[in-house]
């Protein structure tokens, strides 16, 4: 079984975020917050952040929820890879900058499952600041968590 | 195009010993020769043997049904009806024999109360929208199960929502079979309309109690809509004897093509309904004020037919039948009793679902907490196919308490070794997560 391609998948660092989630938890009050799903495979994701006294460096990021190793591990990178940066950053920010600190081959399903974390992050800095949600997200938020 | 016995698909072809008349012979069949009819199985996947468990979502295809439906195109395509020449009269006829098989397969007493449709989903919204439409009203109830594909439960939701009708929801008792006690209560709270339940459910294999059920909708005055998608390719269906009123079915999951189906309703019903879909071949005379519709079952067939695709449908029903259907469900049981025990081997894992005896070959689980989509991934690097999600039924998987499950399914063509294959692959599984 070496060398499989589910072991390139689910390869150690996936599989230590995903038991041992960072920045797991809820923030309560959050300055944003959103709630995403994954209506394919019921992955469930919800974000809160904490800005910084500037109001707009992200000060501290939790996340809660349920899913595949994927999309909770990468939630969990997220977490680690935002702090510190500013939300007009975040909001911006490409997915691949994301895929990249995954490093994992990922099928057309199983990318959806990746930037989950990701594009609830960016409706929630969105929402937060008032800015329109950018064309594909539009709708995101009025998913209904089951 | 017309009706060539088939060649039996798991004798020899030498002739004169294996007659069909000989009644008493066993209808066990034989698995590993039937394979050999499926073109799908001769490759490797990720460099192993492909272990196919997901036929409940779509069953492979023999050689026989692909071979009709090139046939039919090489030899005998044109559209069908009006067309005055031969190639368009032989495409009749070989719908029309499609259609008249269909009427056989389900013991229906008229070839006109079969409809051509794309699946059992279209099927179901025909009756939803076309009696629904007309007959519903603010006190009435539609009843459906919580082992409702999403097929037969959100056309009902919708129509009932639009015409002020009510949803009402029967539900599973512990074993994930149909809790019958609360049939009374629901009839107190109105007019029961519409009773539409599986017969066979996609999620856990359970085999319905349909028998009661029909006796009960007519006791309401209700009409009975059997969805049979996951029947279908099992058991062997007769209309009359279940005393339903509705019967859809989806080709692609009896070993048909995908893009056919047919739905089954009694004439009268039928002929009383308005018309689902609108266009031509529906028609009887238009004028610009006014259109008249078609006789059966031509009112409901707008549109040029999935001509090939019935006669494929045609084709999977015969192979079936060679087969035999009573030998099929026997054979699915036996598996489904096999899985269950071995996955029961396996610590931590959670079965869902009746005992083998009253499921086809279906069966839904959970391992260890991990979700489903990372088991089938895992999985599939070895080989083996199986589904993992809500399986359209997420009110299901609201009463089992879980996002998603495992299902790994069965049919004719399924070996027991695939069912080994999936064993050792769930402990690798388990091993990746420990």
């Amino acid at each position: 079984m070496t060398d499989s391609g589910f072991e390139q998948m689910y390869r150690e660092v996936i599989l230590d975020h995903y038991k041992n989630p960072r920045g797991h938890g809820i923030l309560d009050p959050a300055d944003a917050a959103a709630d995403g799903q994954n209506p394919l495979c019921g992955d469930e994701v919800s974000i809160y952040v904490a800005f910084a006294d500037d109001g707009e460096t992200i000060d501290e990021v939790k996340f809660s929820g349920r899913g595949c190793a994927i999309s909770q591990a990468a939630t969990s990178m997220l977490t680690e890879m935002v702090q510190g940066r500013t939300a007009t950053d975040v909001a911006t920010m490409d997915k691949d900058e994301l895929l990249e600190e995954i490093g994992i081959p990922l099928t057309p399903v199983r990318l959806k499952c990746a930037v989950l974390g990701l594009t609830t992050l960016k409706v929630a800095l969105h929402k937060a600041k008032g800015t329109p949600l950018p064309e594909g997200l539009a709708g995101f938020d009025e998913l209904e968590l089951s | 195009m017309r009706r060539a016995t088939p060649a039996h698909p798991f004798r020899s072809e030498e002739p004169g010993y294996d007659s069909p008349v000989a009644a008493t012979e066993s209808t066990r069949l034989d698995a590993r020769t039937l394979r050999r009819d499926f073109p799908i199985f001769e490759q490797e996947i990720h460099g192993k043997p492909l272990a196919f468990l997901d036929s409940a979502a779509s069953s492979q295809k023999p050689r026989q049904m692909l071979e009709a439906m090139t046939r039919f195109y090489e030899t005998s395509y044109a559209n069908v009806h009006r067309g005055v020449y031969e190639l368009a009269e032989r495409a009749t006829e070989a719908l029309e024999h499609a259609r008249e098989q269909v009427r056989a397969f389900l013991n229906a007493p008229e070839a006109r109360e079969v409809i051509f449709v794309r699946n059992a989903t279209e099927a179901i919204n025909l009756v939803a929208y076309a009696w629904g439409l007309s007959n519903l009203g603010p006190g009435d109830l539609v009843v459906v199960t919580e082992l409702e594909h999403h097929s037969n439960f959100v056309p009902w939701q919708f129509i009932a929502g639009k015409r002020g009708a009510r949803l009402e929801m029967l539900r599973l008792d512990d074993h994930g079979e149909l809790d019958l006690s609360g049939l009374d209560a629901v009839a107190a709270r109105g007019r029961v309309k519409v009773v539409a339940t599986n017969l066979v459910s996609n999620a856990l294999g359970t085999v319905n109690p349909v028998d009661r059920l029909v006796a009960w909708a007519h006791a309401q005055d209700a009409i009975f809509v059997c969805d049979a998608a996951q029947a279908a390719p099992h058991m062997k269906l007769d209309v009359q004897a279940l005393g339903v009123d509705f019967l859809a079915l989806s080709g692609h999951k009896m070993c048909g093509p995908s893009g056919v189906g047919a739905l089954w309703g009694r004439a009268e019903l039928l002929a009383a309904m308005d018309p689902f879909m609108t266009g031509g071949h529906m028609i009887s005379s238009v004028r610009l004020d006014r259109t008249t519709w078609g006789e059966l079952p031509h009112k409901f067939e707008a549109g040029t037919a999935p001509m090939a695709e019935a006669v494929g449908l045609g084709a999977a029903i015969d192979y079936l039948n060679a087969v035999n259907l009573d030998a099929i469900a026997a054979y699915e049981h036996e598996l489904a009793a096999y899985a269950l025990g071995r996955l029961a081997e396996i610590p931590g894992v959670e079965l869902y679902g009746p005992p083998a005896e009253r499921r086809a070959g279906i069966v839904s689980f959970n391992v260890d907490g991990i979700h489903p989509h990372d088991v089938a991934q895992i999985l599939d690097m070895q080989g083996v196919a199986i589904r993992a999600g809500h399986h359209c039924c997420q009110p299901l998987m609201h009463r089992l308490g879980v996002a998603a499950t495992n299902r790994a399914s069965f049919y004719l063509y399924t070996i027991p070794e695939e069912i080994d294959q999936l064993v050792e692959g769930l402990h690798t599984v388990r091993k990746v997560f420990a």
